[in-house]
């Protein structure tokens, strides 16, 4: 293959807060529609500490499980423009974050079987010379999850629980997704 | 001849973006402190490529205006410094140009210092330069900035520690895996050898791909001088091969 050398990763810095964030990042979908849900958690360190200047982006499939993109063999989504697919949200001083987006649908793996409904995650950082990858899966989604190919490829139950996001108690609707880059309760991290 | 209806298919097939191998610095790099609390310390898992990470935003439209990639205009005055011009393409590594999509871009002013509540570096901010631009790119991949070239500037990771100029770089290209955070430098740097950064990247010709090239056909005569950079994101591998001169 004679193919053009791609270019090389560098770390995002200390500073990203200068260009990266949007003001209507977070938000996949606008503020008040229905059947809404956040995603929210903390980014944190090796040391247990917050990471407070990361930025968590997110790309998933709508509630019918389609991609607006050409490469979904399936043809567009339905449900309007105003489901964006991709959210963006800075960390704050306490390493949190928050993402309002509906929930997405399962989706044909190429293989045959299904995946469970997910998010891809990206995690930029100060001292992370490249970013890392996760997956959002949701607890109570236990049959699909159960039948995921990417849960199932990860032996360790205690390694496949931190891909999974799990309901707030006191709120409904709200979802908590902590990231821990290091460390005892390290979360999975993907080569794609 | 006698048909038969094809076999009844579970499956279906998407594009499959390479894996690079040696290209990226290593996440746990002890040159690079900030790594040591924040490089995961598990090996990475093989996630097979499906609808999710084939697919992605494909942000352009909206997400720019005329004037968010002329850094020198955002505010009552010019900022201090030397005017540039950067541009370049937006390509996948079998040759395809990326065209519709966004770039973004933030950076330090003059003076080596960033407008940012924690930079202390004590040089002076310009009221004139908030340092953050955007913009999409044509119909054949390029994108183009007006800014000013960027200082140097001293940071804590080590004694006498600092980094060359440098503009840090967003780009989306079409699919989740494309995804590409980097920094883009200038010709000649004499700290290239001391920045640890800069020096994450195993393989010196990588390295190299991330220093622009400077152009005097680029350069705007009594205003600006040109730099050129063209950003290659993961390709599927299919290589897209360019008639010989004189086919068509």
């Amino acid at each position: 293959m004679t193919g053009l050398p791609l270019t090389p990763s560098q770390t995002v810095g200390p500073f990203l807060a200068i260009g990266l964030p949007w003001p209507d990042g977070p938000d996949v979908v606008p503020e008040g529609t229905p059947g809404a849900i956040t995603i929210t958690g903390r980014l944190i360190d090796g040391a247990g500490g917050p990471v407070p200047d990361g930025l968590i982006e997110t790309w998933q499939a709508g509630p019918d499980g389609r991609f607006d993109h050409p490469d979904d063999p399936r043809g567009r989504p339905g449900g309007g423009r105003a489901f964006r697919g991709f959210g963006r949200a800075a960390t704050g001083p306490d390493g949190s974050y928050r993402i309002l987006t509906l929930r997405p649908g399962a989706l044909p793996a190429p293989e045959g079987g299904t995946e469970a409904p997910h998010l891809d995650v990206s995690v930029f950082a100060r001292g992370l010379l490249h970013r890392v990858v996760t997956r959002v899966y949701f607890a109570d989604e236990t049959g699909a999850n159960a039948a995921d190919p990417v849960l199932a490829g990860i032996a360790d139950p205690a390694r496949r629980a931190t891909l999974i996001a799990t309901p707030d108690p006191g709120q409904a609707g709200v979802f908590r997704f902590d990231i821990r880059l290091q460390g005892g309760r390290e979360t999975v991290f993907f080569d794609v | 001849m006698t048909t038969h209806p094809p076999p009844a298919r579970a499956g279906f097939t998407l594009p499959s973006y390479e894996r690079p191998q040696g290209l990226h610095p290593p996440l746990d790099f002890p040159g690079y402190r900030s790594t040591a609390l924040r490089a995961p310390s598990q090996p990475l898992v093989l996630l097979p490529q499906r609808l999710t990470e084939v697919t992605g935003p494909l942000l352009g439209e909206g997400r720019a205006t005329p004037g968010d990639a002329d850094l020198t205009t955002q505010h009552a005055a010019e900022p201090v410094g030397e005017r540039i011009i950067v541009t370049g393409r937006v390509l996948d590594g079998d040759g395809r140009p990326i065209p519709d999509t966004l770039v973004e871009i933030w950076q330090a002013n003059a003076a080596g210092r960033y407008r940012h509540v924690v930079d202390d570096h004590p040089a002076p901010l310009d009221p004139n330069f908030t340092g953050a631009g955007r913009c999409v790119t044509d119909a054949t991949g390029r994108y183009r900035f007006v800014t000013i070239k960027p200082g140097a500037y001293p940071w804590g990771n080590h004694p006498n520690a600092w980094r060359p100029a440098h503009i840090h770089f967003s780009v989306f290209g079409r699919a989740f895996t494309q995804r590409l955070v980097t920094q883009m430098f200038f010709p000649g740097d004499p700290l290239f050898e001391y920045d640890p950064i800069f020096n994450s990247i195993p393989d010196p010709r990588a390295r190299a791909r991330l220093i622009s090239r400077f152009d005097l056909s680029l350069t705007q005569p009594d205003w600006a001088l040109g730099f050129e950079w063209d950003i290659v994101l993961r390709g599927t591998g299919a290589t897209v091969f360019e008639p010989p001169d004189g086919d068509r």
